[in-house]
């Protein structure tokens, strides 16, 4: 196996919110609530669930842009070449640090600043970092429009997002989160509001940057076929917690929480021939196992790399 | 018998840019009883057809052409009055993200109290909410959601409401345009299930429109697949799906990505969809398409539907250059 990239271990975020205007109570919502998995380099990991299931309140604290309320977040730090703790990070070696995690969000329309035009966008990054000089970074912005796909890159560069359709906006997203030649790439379904003939050429640019530049990806995605044509691995979540994780076609073959189960059951088929059920939720099998271990651990592995949570979703599912 | 018959349909947009042919020659039927399908990206005059249907379309929209036989009867051109018996007790329509359009400041069970009132206006208040309770049985919905207002409900109950409030009115056929296309996929497979069951228990037609060729592939007996304004294949879905014969239907085919079966590459399309302003009535895939034949390159051939196998036609231009 390749080395970890990142590891996260427990993470928790929790909101206060208010029970009612005039109350003084404050109820916690636990929006992620204590999941661990690791991510090794150039390995993506996928993220399913419903909506409300907490798959962007995880992306938002990996990605640094929120802070975590409980547990911890490691990444390999290649100047030490060990892992570290995003908590022993301050100051300029955070600002630093954060060039490594970047985040491509779902819509294409509204994540760029439309009275900016293209370089502009791209460019902004490498200022805030302060990376090269004006001449490198323009080199730099001119190289990356090619290497995703917007040629030629001097057509592209004064233009507008208004100027764009949705998958080439998409494309400049991308070229904006890449010029920092991040290892961890968050992306927050990046295709879903892009229509069949354009995700696919999305979805493969991504696989083809995560092969050559060896990136790896957070995945969130409520389609599983997706996270399938995308991913590694897969891990569902539900109500804040991570039920079931495994390699991918492991997952899909041979899933075993009640949760997943329904969720893989519910993917419509392209196929008019394939009769599909959903599936009727029981616990036999995950009580079963759970009575099987005694030691009560919150994930158990089923076979190798496949862990499935033990957590009480009986009310809930 | 065919609850519709659409023949030769044209419908446009004026714009300040020039006339949008949104639909363009549209012709299909659907059988009591059956449902049919509307599949096609964004753009490509779905909706636009939809809203014919209805003629409920923009301001600026107009029918140019062609005809929309419901029920025997031809309702283009009807008057203001004569469509609003059509509409909603004739046919109905479930609107994408229609979930959202409840007002939020009357209760669920007014809002659709107030369409039986206009359309049955001698029942007493009694008997509608007595058919409301019978609709949200079917729909799996609890009675007590008529007192509720919009904001205290989910998204797939407030759909659910929307599905029963298209069927408040006893329509003949009911329009889904991309009824779960904001919802995730638990609730979707959910919101899918009602609608196949209203559609049994009542014994209505359907026409079913989205971008989603799977959700296509298990609600309808017979689709029609759209591209830039006009149908480029269309025949039983089963057909359709095992022997497509339009380079575009392939690629919606080929572009889909499936949880079943070995994980296969998957293909796109390079280009965009022709802009509708002016337009011919040429092949308007042959700038897209990825095997085009001389007459395919140089737009020989005009658009029109060519028989491949009973219950099976495809644009005459992509049939020839395979």
């Amino acid at each position: 196996m390749k080395n970890t990239l990142i590891e996260v271990k427990n993470l928790e975020k929790y909101f206060e919110v208010s029970a009612g205007l005039f109350s003084r109570n404050k109820t916690i919502v636990k929006a992620v609530d204590g999941i661990s998995f690791d991510i090794p380099f150039g390995s993506s990991l996928g993220l399913v669930g419903q909506s409300g299931c907490g798959k962007t309140t995880t992306a938002r604290a990996l990605s640094l842009l929120d802070p975590k309320t409980g547990g911890d977040i490691k990444f390999y730090n290649t100047d030490i070449n060990d892992m570290q703790s995003i908590d022993d990070l301050e100051g300029e070696e955070l600002k630093k640090f954060r060039r490594n995690i970047q985040m491509i969000f779902q819509d294409p329309y509204e994540s760029l600043n439309p009275r900016w035009n293209i370089k502009d966008i791209i460019l902004e990054p490498l200022n805030i970092h302060n990376i090269g000089d004006l001449k490198d970074r323009e080199e730099a912005v001119y190289e990356i429009l090619k290497t995703v796909g917007l040629t030629p890159p001097e057509n592209y560069m004064p233009r507008y997002p208004h100027e764009l359709s949705g998958g080439q906006r998409q494309r400049v997203s991308i070229a904006r989160t890449l010029i920092m030649k991040p290892k961890f790439v968050v992306c927050d379904e990046p295709t879903s509001m892009l229509d069949v003939s354009i995700r696919i050429s999305i979805m493969d640019l991504m696989l083809n940057l995560a092969k050559d530049l060896e990136v790896s990806y957070l995945y969130i995605t409520h389609d599983l076929a997706v996270a399938r044509y995308m991913c590694d691995r897969i891990a569902v979540m539900f109500n804040g917690k991570i039920v079931e994780i495994a390699e991918t076609e492991e997952l899909l073959n041979n899933p075993i929480h009640p949760y997943t189960k329904r969720l893989i059951s519910s993917i419509p088929i392209p196929d008019p021939s394939y009769n599909r059920e959903t599936y009727e939720v029981n616990f036999q099998e995950l009580d079963s196992l759970i009575a099987d271990n005694p030691n009560s651990d919150e994930m158990i592995e089923v076979s190798p790399n496949h862990l499935v949570g033990t957590h009480d979703v009986k009310e809930i599912l | 018998m065919n609850i519709l018959e659409v023949k030769d349909l044209d419908m446009s947009y004026k714009t300040i840019d020039g006339e949008v042919e949104a639909v363009k020659k549209v012709s299909f039927s659907v059988k009591e009883g059956e449902s049919f399908g509307i599949v096609g990206e964004s753009g490509c005059g779905k909706t636009s057809v939809a809203m014919s249907l209805l003629q409920l379309q923009a301001d600026n929209g107009k029918i140019t052409n062609g005809e929309i036989i419901f029920d025997g009867k031809n309702i283009v051109g009807l008057s203001e009055s004569e469509l609003r018996e059509v509409r909603w007790s004739g046919i109905s329509i479930v609107f994408q993200g229609a979930m959202n359009s409840w007002n939020p400041v009357v209760k669920i069970g007014e809002q659709i109290r107030e369409a039986m009132r206009e359309h049955y206006p001698d029942k007493t208040k009694d008997e509608n909410t007595k058919r409301i309770i019978e609709l949200f049985d079917i729909v799996g919905l609890d009675s007590s959601i008529i007192d509720r207002f919009p904001h205290e409900l989910s998204g797939g109950m407030k759909q659910r409401a929307v599905i029963a409030l298209a069927l408040s009115c006893d329509p003949k056929l009911i329009i889904a345009d991309e009824p779960t296309t904001a919802l995730d996929v638990v609730i979707q497979d959910q919101i899918l299930k009602e609608i196949r069951k209203v559609q049994d228990v009542l014994g209505l037609s359907l026409i079913y429109i989205s971008h989603d060729i799977a959700v296509i592939a298990e609600m309808t007996d017979n689709m029609a697949v759209m591209y830039a304004g006009s149908i480029v294949e269309m025949g039983k879905t089963s057909k359709v799906f095992s022997n497509p014969k339009h380079a575009y239907t392939r690629m919606l085919l080929e572009s889909t990505p499936s949880i079943v079966g070995p994980k296969k590459k998957l293909r796109s399309l390079d280009g965009e969809p022709p802009s509708l302003i002016n337009t011919d009535s040429y092949c308007l895939f042959s700038y897209r398409c990825p095997t085009p034949d001389d007459n395919c390159k140089n737009r020989n051939i005009e658009m029109e539907l060519t028989k491949i196998d009973t219950d099976h036609y495809a644009d005459k231009c992509c049939v020839n250059c395979g």
